[in-house]
C-alpha cells in the first residue's frame, strides 16, 4: 500500500547557494544548485566528502538557511515556511537523533507527540516501529548502551514516526559494518516501495547508491556534475579488461592487436607486461581476444574483467578517483561544516 | 515499512504542548534513573553541614533561618545554569539537530529546557526544609510557596542564557564551562548569598544593587521567615522576571542566529 500518491515535484531549488565564511575567507559549498525532485523517488547525493551534499540537506531540511536562491520541499519555502516544512519532512542526520541519556521507546513517542500525534497515538507507533526495526529487545535501555548498528536503526525510526512524505538521510550508512549495511538498505528500499515516501539520501559509498537510488546525483565543488540513473550514468564508459603476460614484449604485441580490433572509442594502454583495455562491450571481446592472442603466440597469462562503476563515472567527470578523493580529507562533511558554520554565525 | 496511517491530534501544536513535551522529554532520564539525581539533592545538604556550624549567631533570628533561603537560592542558580550542559552534550550527538528539524516551535525547545531544572529545583528546597525544620528554622509554608514562585521564574531566565552559552560554545566546551565557573560565583557572592554585604565597601555595595539575585534573595529572605512586605516580594518578582524576559529574548535570538 503506498501512502503517499501525490505526483509531481517534491523539492523544486533555483539557484540555491549557500557560502560559509571561515577566517576571512569565503567557501562555496553549493553553488547555484537547480534540482527538481518529483514524488516517490528515491535520490542519492554522491561525492566525496566536502562536495556540499550535506550543505544541500542541511537547507532543505531547514537547519541552515541559504546565502541565495530559493528551495521548496513538498510545497513549503524552506526559508519562510520553516514549519511547515518540517512538519512534512523527516530527517535522519549523521549523528543520532534519540538523546543518549534516554531510552529509545520514550524518545520515539516525544518524537511521535512533536510531530502532533496523541499519547496513544504516539504509543502505538512507536511499538510498531519497534517492532519492524528489530529493536524489540533494545528499545527500553538506555540509547548509549546500544551498538553502533541499533542506535542507526533507531535514528531512522525516530525519522519515520510521522510518516514523513519526504526523507532525508544523511550519510545513513557511515560507521557500519557491512552486514548492518546491507541491512539498512534492505530498509531503506522496504520503506520506499511500502510508502511511496521520497527519499533523499547523501553517501560516498558507491555501492550504495548504485544498489538503492534510482537516481544518483553526482555532486563535486558545490554543483552538481551529473544526473542520472546509475546504469546510464554508467552506460557509456566500457568495460575495463586488464591482460597480464609473461613478457613485456608479448604485452607490446598484444597492445597493438587490441588496438587494431577495437574501434576508435575505446581506449587501450600498456603499463609494462600488463595492458589496460577500456572498450563497450569489453566482456564480450575478452574471450576472442584470449583466443587471438594465443594464436599469435603471445598467450595471455592472466585477465580480469570489471564493470563499470560509479567510480569510475566520477573519475569520467572530474579526473579524480572518488576514493582517493574521500581519502584526502579524514574529517568528515558535516564537521568541517558545522565548523566554518560557526565562524559565520 | 509500515502500512498503517497515523491520526494526527492536532494540525498544530500550541507553545504550551510543546514545551510540556520538552520538558517531559528532558525528565525522562530523572525519572527512569532517580539515582542520577540523588547526589545533586544531597549536595545542598553536605554545603549547610558543613558551613552551618561556621555561622555566627545572628542579632535577630537564627542564622539558620537567614543561611537557608540563601541556600535554596544558590542551588536553584547553579541547576539552572547547567541547563546548557545537557544541551552541549545533545549538540555533540545529534539529537538537538534531531529536534531542529521537528516542528516543535523554537522557544518551547528553549523554555521546555530551563523548566525543567524547576522540578529538581522543587526536590532540592523539600529536602532542605526537612532536614533543616527540626533545628532552629520555622517552616512557613505560605512564603516558602511564594519564594520557589519567584526562583522558578527566574530559573527559567538563568536556564535559558546557559542554553544560549551552550549553542554559543558548540564545538568547544570549554568556552561553556569557563564563562558559567567565571560567572557563577562573583553573581553568587554579589547577591549576599552566603555571607551578609552589610559592611562591605562601597564599590561592592553598587555591584550588589546591580545584581538581580540580590532582591531574589532578598525577596526569598522575607518570605521563607513567613513575612510578606510588599516591595521586597516585588523587587524579587520584578528581578526575576527582568532575568526570565532577557534569558528567552537571548536564547531565541541565539537559537534562530545559530540555525
Amino acid at each position: 500500500m503506498t501512502i503517499h500518491t501525490q505526483t509531481g515535484p517534491v523539492i523544486v531549488t533555483r539557484g540555491l547557494t549557500r557560502h560559509f565564511t571561515a577566517r576571512k575567507q569565503t567557501v562555496e559549498a553549493v553553488r547555484g544548485l537547480d534540482l527538481e525532485i518529483r514524488q516517490g523517488e528515491l535520490v542519492a547525493f554522491l561525492g566525496p566528502n566536502g562536495a556540499g551534499k550535506s550543505t544541500t540537506l542541511r537547507m532543505l531540511t531547514t537547519l541552515i538557511p541559504p546565502t541565495s536562491g530559493t528551495a521548496s520541499v513538498a510545497g513549503h519555502d524552506v526559508v519562510t515556511g520553516q514549519r511547515e516544512v518540517r512538519r512534512a519532512i523527516g530527517y535522519v542526520g549523521q549523528g543520532n537523533g534519540a538523546g543518549h541519556q534516554q531510552r529509545g521507546r520514550d524518545e520515539l513517542v516525544s518524537q511521535g507527540r512533536a510531530h502532533g500525534l496523541s499519547r496513544a497515538e504516539a504509543r502505538r507507533r512507536a511499538a510498531e516501529l519497534i517492532d519492524e526495526l528489530d529493536l524489540t529487545a533494545v528499545a527500553d535501555r538506555k540509547v548509549s548502551t546500544l551498538s553502533g548498528g541499533q542506535r542507526r536503526r533507531l535514528d531512522i525510526a525516530m525519522g519515520l514516526v510521522h510518516l514523513p512524505r519526504v526523507l532525508f538521510l544523511d550519510e545513513p550508512s557511515t560507521g557500519l559494518d557491512p552486514q548492518n549495511r546491507a541491512n539498512l538498505q534492505e530498509q531503506i528500499r522496504r520503506l520506499h516501495e511500502e510508502t511511496g515516501s521520497t527519499i533523499v539520501l547523501t553517501t560516498h559509498y558507491l555501492e550504495e547508491a548504485d544498489a538503492l537510488a534510482g537516481r544518483v546525483i553526482v555532486v563535486d565543488h558545490g554543483q552538481v556534475i551529473a544526473d542520472d540513473s546509475a546504469a546510464r550514468l554508467k552506460s557509456g564508459l566500457g568495460d575495463l579488461v586488464t591482460l597480464g603476460f609473461d613478457r613485456i614484449d608479448h604485452a607490446v604485441v598484444a597492445a597493438e592487436r587490441a588496438t587494431a580490433r577495437l574501434d576508435h572509442t575505446a581506449y587501450v594502454d600498456r603499463d609494462g607486461d600488463q595492458v589496460t583495455i577500456r572498450a563497450n562491450g569489453g566482456s564480450l571481446v575478452a574471450p576472442e581476444l584470449v583466443a587471438d592472442l594465443a594464436a599469435a603466440g603471445t598467450p595471455v597469462r592472466q585477465i580480469e574483467v570489471r564493470r563499470p562503476t560509479l567510480d569510475d563515472v566520477f573519475l569520467n567527470l572530474t579526473g579524480r578517483s572518488l576514493r582517493e578523493t574521500a581519502g584526502e580529507s579524514t574529517s568528515n562533511e558535516k564537521e568541517s561544516d558545522t565548523e566554518t558554520e560557526e565562524v559565520a554565525a | 515499512m509500515s502500512t498503517t496511517t497515523i491520526s494526527r491530534d492536532t494540525p498544530a501544536s500550541g507553545f504550551v504542548a510543546d514545551t510540556v513535551n520538552v520538558m517531559t522529554r528532558e525528565l525522562k532520564p530523572v525519572w527512569r534513573e532517580p539515582a542520577s539525581v540523588l547526589f545533586a539533592m544531597v549536595q545542598p545538604l553536605v554545603f549547610l553541614a558543613l558551613f552551618a556550624p561556621l555561622l555566627p549567631e545572628a542579632p535577630n533570628g537564627s542564622a539558620l533561618q537567614w543561611f537557608v533561603p540563601g541556600i535554596v537560592a544558590m542551588t536553584c542558580l547553579m541547576a539552572a545554569s547547567f541547563t546548557g550542559a545537557a544541551l552541549t552534550d545533545e549538540m555533540i550527538t545529534g539529537s538537538h539537530e534531531r529536534l531542529l528539524v521537528s516542528p516543535l516551535s523554537r522557544s518551547s525547545l528553549l523554555v521546555g529546557r530551563a523548566l525543567k531544572e524547576v522540578v529538581p529545583m522543587l526536590m532540592q528546597t523539600a529536602i532542605i526544609l526537612a532536614v533543616v525544620t527540626p533545628f532552629s528554622f520555622d517552616l512557613h509554608l505560605g512564603g516558602v510557596l511564594v519564594g520557589v514562585a519567584i526562583l522558578a521564574l527566574f530559573s527559567v531566565g538563568i536556564g535559558s542564557l546557559s542554553f544560549a552559552l551552550a549553542l554559543v560554545s558548540a564545538g568547544q566546551e570549554w568556552l561553556f564551562w569557563t564563562v558559567q565557573q567565571t560567572l557563577i560565583f562573583p553573581f553568587l557572592l554579589l547577591a549576599g548569598m552566603l555571607l551578609p554585604l552589610d559592611g562591605a565597601p562601597g564599590w561592592l555595595q553598587v555591584a550588589s544593587d546591580l545584581n538581580p539575585l540580590t532582591y531574589v534573595v532578598e525577596a526569598e529572605r522575607a518570605l521563607f521567615a513567613g513575612s510578606y512586605p510588599a516591595d521586597t516580594v516585588f523587587a524579587g518578582f520584578l528581578a526575576a522576571a527582568i532575568v526570565a524576559g532577557l534569558g528567552v529574548t537571548v536564547g531565541v535570538r541565539t537559537m534562530r542566529r545559530c540555525s
